[in-house]
């Protein structure tokens, strides 16, 4: 049954439905190859066996006693540490909540517990997210299955790992500055980041709360609309949360597919890897992109270049609001509630804990952040630091407003290389922050933004990103639908299937 | 507690010029708390009304209380203040173990209310205190510091944490400064608290009990040289929980600050703390080392864009305020302007109003509160609201009174009684056995005791000189220790010694 760690979710889905399979057996499957593969990879930091052949048992025994189940009902799934579980540890990938069991679950790990989905685990990330590589995490590397010396990306990358490497079927991730999209193309994986305030925030542990939004992370289009679905949705416990309808992302992903683009008018972004603008920019990368800009033209989509000057602005501006944001979201962790604290013995006075539990408990990243967070923020500095980044951030907006008037999605590599080798921009935090490059802008206005693979440069994944309008979510599934179909119709196969050692799904259980 | 040098307040104003200021915080009586679902109720177990928003836990968030915006809108157009359009809260960050997120939710320089005043009365005179903002926020958890003499963190073996208080919504006024009151500032501070708690429970906004926190006054203070140009350094008391304290902090401060001055020493800019049991106060946290508190918008919050439309029904829902109802309780008890503004800063109106609504007379009432009643509180170093007397139970002395079962020497007598918990009134002259004698023959033995032992008396009442029958009467009330009523022992006299 090793071919149900390579296939889609959406098949999973159907063949637990058609009772082909139960979730036992597919839960098995997936704890039998993280058992087997996961010490090398590094994808989790929790995983109960236990606890998830519980729930898989349960969904197969409401199954047979013929109770009404929604789709996902059986499927495994695996979440980012991010994201708060009841009872299941939750570090964010860093010592300072070493041991933490929450009391609640985020509203996503909510939805999709009663959704019946069975949490395999919880992924490796960088420290609260801070990361391009999930280098960055204080327990352990997390290796690309594509090559095991280079990244996986971040800071999702314990996801990206998972679920590209068949140690799950899909899996939850974050995105602030690119960490779903970065990590979903270096690994070969469909990503996409939601509209800010289309997902609920309650429960995942803020890095940057005008940033963060959780979405998908999967191995085609059509996966990653369902588990879009699956958690999006107005959320009072969020004042940031959108109240409005859940987004209607499958149907959109099963029309992109059927490959008709015309009318559809896509803008390639100068800034992001045009003339000009290129340095930084692998040529593989850049020439895998123009392929499937051309594959997107030949099924009648207008293809025009747009220009959106402020985005060569957006990396100084989201380390700046990040930051800001961080240093203050991060101060809870002083060792007085919850979590690691250090040098309480007696002889040392509350600020001295508060400041060794901190300066023990966070890593240097994290440190290197908060630090210039509190700086950006502090007074006199506050109008020419965060204020002007606000100010950037408006003019982005306006750039994507402007652009939006006249095409309908944006497109651009989602990263400017491939997977670079692990430990090689450890060292070198402007270079590793370039690697957010393509991805920052729609961070910063808020738009939801989808990472599809578009090939491979040098033997590892390329991805190719679109951005929609607020709330445009279902254009970026429909893009990525069509170029997904066109180019594996191309291959004659998945790109995901290239990847060395891994079996080919069975083609009877494709719908 | 102190060792400052104080000059006399008169010699004060000879030389300087003081100009306050007052912060005052307000815990709403909201249902919930400000960001969260929890309960608000005073006096629970510790930690028992949290939750992780409260708590700060990972991953959660706030989601703003609407009760408490709208509470806040009213707190801001009985002040007359502007109603801000666009509104937003604001993280102050700083670290300490009672605040969960290691920032308290405020606001900053986008105030719900803004630009408002406050007229107040002292001494016939009308003081207009100008009001800078109105802002809500959350209130911080409390730290209880275990193992110390004074309960103060130094000397403390550990120190326990409560989150029932985290999170409850607290709104804070501020008042510009105020400049031109002289010898009266102690006065006016306290009569702006006054005016601004009796205009928070007419809104019903909070309970606004002092002695719970509900109210909590930061007062500055600051003196300058007669004539001067410029405002002096000030200081910021903070936590003083009365009103009377209100006035005694202004006082001690101006007397202090004088001092210092006259030394030729500057004034340090700084927290004091207040000492109830003193009146003093004493340095706290230097504001010249001061955190910064990097306020910037709060990210995890939507802002506030009251509509017009909404206010103005807000507007038009508040109820009678307490200026316009002291102008009509004035016309309705029969009393002048003057005698109103005694009982505003007795703190009386309410008490008087509650006491004339449990039956009554006006007159009386305020005879009451601002006479045996305002003695009692002031010896026993508490404001009058603070006694452990309702308006009722007054009524009902006054009523005992009336109806001739008690004197007014008994009636004392009978609150003393109240005052210690032996239940109402009625009650207490029964147990205590207060009652007024009747015509009884106790009373005729002693009427007639009294002619008999006071011979030359009697002989010249019965001549004529009517007066003297005082000394007989006097000696009557003696031999009945005071129970009986000294109008029954006047006729019974009269007509043993005049009318026969």
């Amino acid at each position: 049954m090793s071919d149900i760690t390579t296939t889609s979710a959406a098949d999973l889905s159907a063949a637990l439905h058609a009772g082909d399979l139960t979730s036992v057996e597919v839960t098995g499957a997936y704890l039998d190859r993280i058992a087997a593969e996961d010490g090398e990879l590094g994808a989790y930091l929790h995983v109960d066996a236990e606890a998830a052949l519980t729930a898989a048992e349960a969904v197969d025994a409401a199954r047979a006693a013929g109770r009404e189940l929604g789709p996902l009902a059986g499927v495994p799934m695996a979440l980012k540490d991010v994201v708060v579980t009841e009872g299941v540890p939750t570090t964010s990938g860093s010592k300072i909540l070493e041991g933490w069991r929450p009391p609640y679950d985020a509203t996503l790990a909510a939805k999709l517990k009663a959704a019946g989905t069975v949490l395999l685990g919880k992924t490796n990330m960088d420290e609260f997210a801070m990361g391009s590589s999930t280098e960055n995490s204080a327990y352990r590397i997390t290796r690309n299955p594509w090559d095991h010396s280079r990244i996986p990306g971040g800071s999702s990358g314990g996801s990206s790992a998972a679920v590209a490497g068949g140690l799950a079927p899909w899996s939850i991730g974050t995105d602030t500055g690119g960490s779903i999209r970065q990590p979903a193309a270096v690994t070969g994986l469909v990503g996409h980041k939601p509209t800010y305030g289309s997902v609920s925030r309650y429960g995942l542990i803020a890095f940057s709360s005008s940033l963060d939004q959780a979405g998908p992370m999967t191995r085609t289009v059509l996966d990653a609309a369902l588990l879009h679905e699956a958690i999006a949705g107005h959320d009072p416990y969020d004042s940031t949360s959108i109240d409005s309808p859940v987004p209607v992302l499958a149907e959109a992903a099963r029309r992109g597919a059927r490959g008709d683009l015309a009318g559809l008018k896509v803008g390639v972004v100068r800034e992001l890897g045009g003339e000009g603008h290129a340095e930084g920019y692998e040529p593989g990368v850049l020439a895998r992109f123009q392929e499937a800009v051309a594959l997107l033209e030949g099924m009648g989509a207008e293809v025009r270049e747009v220009s959106c000057p402020a985005f060569d602005l957006a990396l100084p501006a989201y380390y700046l609001i990040a930051p800001s944001e961080a240093s203050s979201n991060l101060a809870r962790f002083d060792g007085v509630r919850y979590g690691l604290r250090v040098g309480d013995d007696g002889s040392r006075d509350l600020d001295e804990v508060m400041a060794l539990t901190r300066e023990q408990g966070f890593g240097p990243e994290v440190k290197r952040r908060i630090i210039l967070g509190a700086y950006a923020l502090s007074a006199g500095y506050y109008d020419a630091y965060y204020g002007q980044a606000q100010k950037v951030r408006t003019l982005i907006t306006r750039n994507f407003a402007a652009a939006y008037a006249d095409v309908d999605v944006l497109v651009s590599p989602t990263m400017p290389t491939v997977a670079f080798p692990l430990g090689s921009r450890v060292d070198d935090p402007i270079a590793m922050y370039a690697a957010d490059l393509c991805t920052l802008p729609a961070s910063l206005a808020g738009v939801p933004a989808i990472s599809v693979p578009c090939g491979l440069s040098e033997g590892l994944p390329v991805g190719f990103q679109a951005m929609a309008p607020a709330l445009g979510d279902d254009r970026c599934y429909r893009v990525a639908a069509a170029l997904e179909a066109a180019q594996d119709a191309a291959r004659g196969h998945r790109l995901l299937d290239e990847l060395g050692g891994r079996p080919r799904p069975k083609e009877n259980t494709r719908s | 507690m102190s060792t400052d040098t104080l000059v006399d307040l008169d010699e004060v104003l000879t030389r300087y010029e003081p100009v306050i200021g007052l912060e005052t915080h307000v815990e709403l009586g909201t249902e919930s708390k400000m960001f969260c679902g929890c309960s608000t109720t005073f006096g629970a177990e510790p930690n028992t009304q949290t939750c992780p928003v409260c708590l700060g836990l990972p991953g959660s968030l706030p989601a703003a209380n609407a009760a408490a915006i709208e509470s806040t809108i009213r707190i801001g157009l009985a002040l007359g203040c502007r109603i801000a359009t666009w509104s937003r809260f604001a993280r102050k960050n700083y670290f300490y173990p009672d605040i969960p997120k290691g920032f308290q939710t405020s606001q900053y320089d986008e105030p719900l209310c803004t630009a408002g005043h406050l007229d107040v009365e002292v001494d016939g005179e009308t003081y207009r205190v100008e009001i800078e903002r109105v802002h809500l926020e959350e209130d911080t958890g409390k730290n209880l510091h275990v193992g110390g003499s004074t309960g103060r963190i130094h000397g403390a073996d550990h120190s326990l944490v409560d989150y029932n208080r985290a999170g409850i919504p607290l709104v804070e006024i501020v008042t510009c400064p105020i400049p031109g009151t002289g010898a009266k500032a102690p006065e006016v501070a306290r009569a702006y608290v006054t005016e601004l708690r009796e205009i928070l429970l007419a809104l019903g906004v909070s309970e606004v009990r002092m002695e719970q926190g509900n109210l909590r006054c930061d007062v500055n203070t600051s003196l300058a040289p007669v004539g001067s140009l410029d405002w002096g350094t000030r200081t910021e008391t903070k936590n003083v929980n009365s009103l009377r304290s209100v006035e005694r902090a202004v006082r001690f401060e101006m007397r202090r600050q004088a001092a210092v001055l006259d030394a030729g020493e500057r004034v340090v800019q700084e927290t004091r703390h207040f000492h109830e049991d003193t009146g003093s106060t004493s340095a706290g946290r230097s504001k010249e080392e001061a955190t910064d508190y990097r306020y910037f918008p709060e990210p995890d919050l939507v802002p506030i864009a009251p509509d017009e439309e909404g206010v103005e029904k807000l507007r038009a829902g508040l109820p009678e305020l307490p200026a316009a109802r002291r102008g009509r309780l004035s016309q309705e008890w029969g009393i002048s302007a003057t005698e109103m503004a005694w009982l505003v800063n007795a703190g009386a109106v309410e008490l008087v109003s509650d006491t004339v609504a449990a039956g009554a007379s006006p007159t009386d009432a305020r005879k009451w509160w601002l006479g045996e009643l305002a003695r009692r509180a002031n010896d026993a170093g508490t404001d009058l609201g603070e006694l452990a007397v309702t308006p009722a139970q007054v009524a009902e002395l006054i009523g005992l009174v009336s109806a001739g079962t008690i004197n007014d020497q008994l009636a004392r007598q009978a609150l003393d009684g109240v005052l210690a918990g032996e239940g109402d009134p009625a009650a207490v002259v029964e147990s205590r056995g207060l009652a007024v004698m009747g015509e009884s023959d106790e009373l005729v033995a002693a009427v007639e005791a009294a002619i008999e032992g006071n011979p030359d008396v009697a002989e010249k009442v019965r001549g004529g000189k009517v007066q003297a029958i005082g000394a007989l009467v006097g000696a009557v009330m003696k031999t009945t220790r005071g129970k009986a009523d000294a109008a029954t022992v006047k006729r019974m006299l009269e007509e043993r010694l005049i009318d026969s």
